[in-house]
């Protein structure tokens, strides 16, 4: 009986090892995501002045991205929450903290306002996660306050500057009157337009750095009237930027042989002035909905669920949700570290990204559009506002590594 | 062009004209707050969102109805007073008895919830309104080009402006309303029925602000948050002129516009702050405005 019984015991316990173990193989690779769950968070300007350019579109883009994945990433279930930071660092930063402390996030997604995204990579690198920024503008980002823990996906300020305002100078626009919003995104836009200009042999002969926000910019518009400048440099966003193009269009300042050159244009702004007061205008932008029949196609379905047509940024959350969920699945782990790395060494080639790939700086380098806005004749459809001059090339639109202030590239 | 602006004297007086019409601005909107503050002490912190309805309804109107401007200018003014009418009825007039800091932040709420609820719908990039045909163009006063919109708003706005200031001061129904505000129980008992004088004083100051935002339509990007970054101006001009002084409003805004467009020239920094500083000192001088009478 003793004997039998004992027989039976080990007999239990050896087949209990043997299936715990083939469970443990079967799953294997599921054992390797945290919490056996893959979290993504969206941060961003839900409400506020950014709304339109990231917002609630940019989630449903993230969203679009899980869905056509599958929703899974090797048996793990994918779960997406979201977060409005109102553009205030520090609603953003106790987000991420928060997030990371009780929800145990494994990709923070959005990241919109620089200011934002400054306090939130900081939180994220503290608790060695991973952020992939879509719409913020300071290259700064990548620069001064790069950390081994996010990465840059769209544009920033550099290729802004470069391409605008380096063609603008080809063109013959050599003479430049700045108006500047008076605040560290605006002073950083506007150095590095100066720099641009002035190294292809043009020349700026006045700034006026107006309060941020101004609803008014018609004071503003008839001093850079007065200046005799060819090029009236905008390096502001957003609502000023709209202003300022619409109050320069009621007073004449295009009919009088000035031009603008808008250096922070999303696709939103465009359609909200309509071509009328915006044509014309030249702009730098790392997508457009229009550029191709992959471009399109993707534009497409996302105008089904929208009901509008994708900014840059939309469209970049998209593909780098797509990119980093691809890697994880590869690598078959979540785990920060390694699918940071691993998301380095793939090259991002999809219908966002040409040239794609990302540098030790955390910089997704990829071709950006020099593009003109259509005129009212030239327009075919509410959203067919750009006409795309000329592509950047990758190597040429960033800051060079050479130029780098990050710790992480070896200067 | 260029050499006209080249003479300071001439880019002294653009910056001059432009002023005025920023302060015609500022008049209109400061007069209805004043009216509604002088008349019925009600600090109307959603001011700014009538403004903003003003222009919403506008855009609307002639997006959706294919209304024009110059009916829109008649029409939006009636239909937002009149929402401004039922909120006094059936929100305001509950707490008339309590103190001036609830209708604050009713009125805030309020404005929030405006706010919101067309950020919800219409996003916050806002649209354009294209400027009536009659009113395109501009014009070549010699020491700058006036686009003709802005000469209009700059004379819609002070005719409005005397208009107010002529019935509330000049006439009997201007008499009666100054007089059902000091002594309601007394005017009652004239026969006057004050609760609904009161309904019509809101409605009239809120049609002001509709006002202005159809005037303001053709100007600015027509977004949902337009309101709420010039209401706290306007508050200054406001305590500049005296809380509930009709005539300090008026004559505050177009002396703010004219500040703040000479800050414009000489230094764009401080061009958001010089009406505050002159808040701060007038504050300090004349507790009760320039124009107010102390208590």
């Amino acid at each position: 009986m003793t004997f039998n019984s004992m027989t039976f015991n080990r007999k239990t316990l050896a087949s209990s090892i043997a299936l715990a173990a083939a469970t443990l193989m079967a799953s294997g690779a599921q054992a390797q995501m945290s919490d056996d769950e893959v979290r993504i968070g969206y941060l961003a300007d839900m409400s506020g002045t950014y709304r339109d350019l990231a917002g609630p579109g940019g989630l449903e883009a993230l969203e679009m991205a899980v869905e056509d994945f599958g929703g899974e990433v090797n048996g793990a279930p994918i779960e997406v929450f979201s977060a409005d930071d109102r553009n205030s660092a520090d609603v953003g930063a106790n987000t991420v903290r928060e997030w990371f402390d009780t929800r145990n996030v494994d990709l923070v997604a959005g990241l919109v306002a620089s200011s934002v995204t400054i306090a939130a990579t900081k939180v994220i690198e503290e608790n060695d996660g991973l952020g992939i920024v879509s719409g913020s503008a300071a290259s700064s980002i990548t620069n001064e306050h790069c950390t081994p823990n996010h990465i840059h996906w769209v544009y920033d300020t550099y290729p802004l500057a470069n391409g605008t305002a380096k063609a603008v100078v080809e063109q013959g626009g050599d003479t430049w009157f700045m108006l500047t919003a008076d605040y560290a995104f605006g002073h950083a836009l506007e150095g590095d337009v100066t720099k641009v200009v002035e190294e292809n042999g043009g020349e700026i002969v006045g700034t006026i750095r107006h309060p941020f926000p101004t609803s008014d910019f018609s004071s503003y518009i008839l001093q850079a009237q007065g200046s005799g400048a060819k090029i009236v440099g905008l390096a502001n966003a957003g609502a000023d930027t709209v202003n300022a193009i619409t109050t320069a269009s009621q007073f004449g300042l295009t009919q009088s042989g000035q031009q603008l050159a808008g250096l922070l244009i999303f696709l939103n702004d465009v359609h909200a002035m309509g071509l009328e007061d915006t044509q014309n205008l030249l702009l730098t932008t790392g997508w457009y909905w229009d550029m191709d029949d992959q471009a399109r196609e993707w534009a497409d379905r996302y105008f089904e669920r929208v009901g509008k047509r994708p900014t840059m940024v939309q469209a970049g959350i998209y593909s780098s949700t797509m990119h980093y969920l691809e890697t994880v699945a590869e690598a078959g782990t979540d785990d920060p570290e390694t699918v940071r790395a691993a998301m380095a060494e793939r090259p991002v080639e999809d219908f966002f990204s040409r040239n794609g790939y990302i540098r030790e700086d955390g910089r997704m380098v990829h071709d950006m559009y020099l593009a003109r806005v259509k005129t009212p004749e030239e327009s075919t459809g509410e959203w067919d506002l750009y006409e795309i001059l000329a592509t950047i090339p990758a190597e040429e639109a960033y800051r060079p590594l050479s130029e780098s202030q990050c710790d992480l590239v070896n200067n | 062009m260029t050499m006209i602006f080249g003479v300071p004297l001439m880019v002294f007086m653009g910056q001059l004209m432009l002023g005025l019409i920023n302060g015609a601005f500022y008049a209109l909107l400061s007069l209805g707050l004043a009216v509604i503050f002088g008349l019925l002490k009600i600090v109307n912190f959603a001011h700014g969102a009538m403004y903003m309805l003003g222009a919403f309804a506008t855009l609307l109107g002639f997006q959706y109805l294919g209304l024009n401007y110059w009916v829109a200018l008649l029409l939006v003014p009636l239909v937002v007073g009149g929402l401004g009418m039922v909120i006094e009825r059936l929100i305001l007039r509950r707490i008339a008895h309590l103190d001036h800091l609830y209708g604050l932040l009713l009125t805030f709420g309020l404005a929030l919830i405006f706010e919101g609820t067309l950020i919800n719908f219409f996003g916050v990039s806002g649209s354009s309104y294209p400027t009536p045909a009659a009113l395109q163009g501009g014009m070549n006063l010699g020491f700058m080009f006036l686009p003709t919109y802005r000469a209009w708003v700059l004379v819609a706005a002070l005719v409005v402006c005397l208009g107010t200031w002529f019935v509330i001061e000049r006439t009997r129904l201007g008499a009666y309303l100054r007089a059902g505000t000091e002594n309601p129980a007394l005017m009652q008992a004239f026969g006057v029925n004050v609760p609904q004088l009161i309904t019509l004083t809101y409605g009239f100051g809120v049609a002001l602000a509709a006002f202005a935002g159809v005037l303001a339509a053709p100007l600015y990007p027509v977004s949902p948050t337009m309101g709420s970054s010039l209401l706290i101006v306007v508050f200054a001009v406001v305590v500049i002129g005296g809380m509930g002084s009709i005539l300090g409003a008026v004559i505050t805004g177009l002396a703010m516009g004219l500040i703040e467009g000479l800050t414009k020239v000489y230094y764009p920094e401080a061009a958001n702050t010089v009406i505050f500083l002159v808040m701060i000192l007038v504050l300090l001088l004349r507790p009760a405005g320039l124009f107010g009478k102390e208590a």
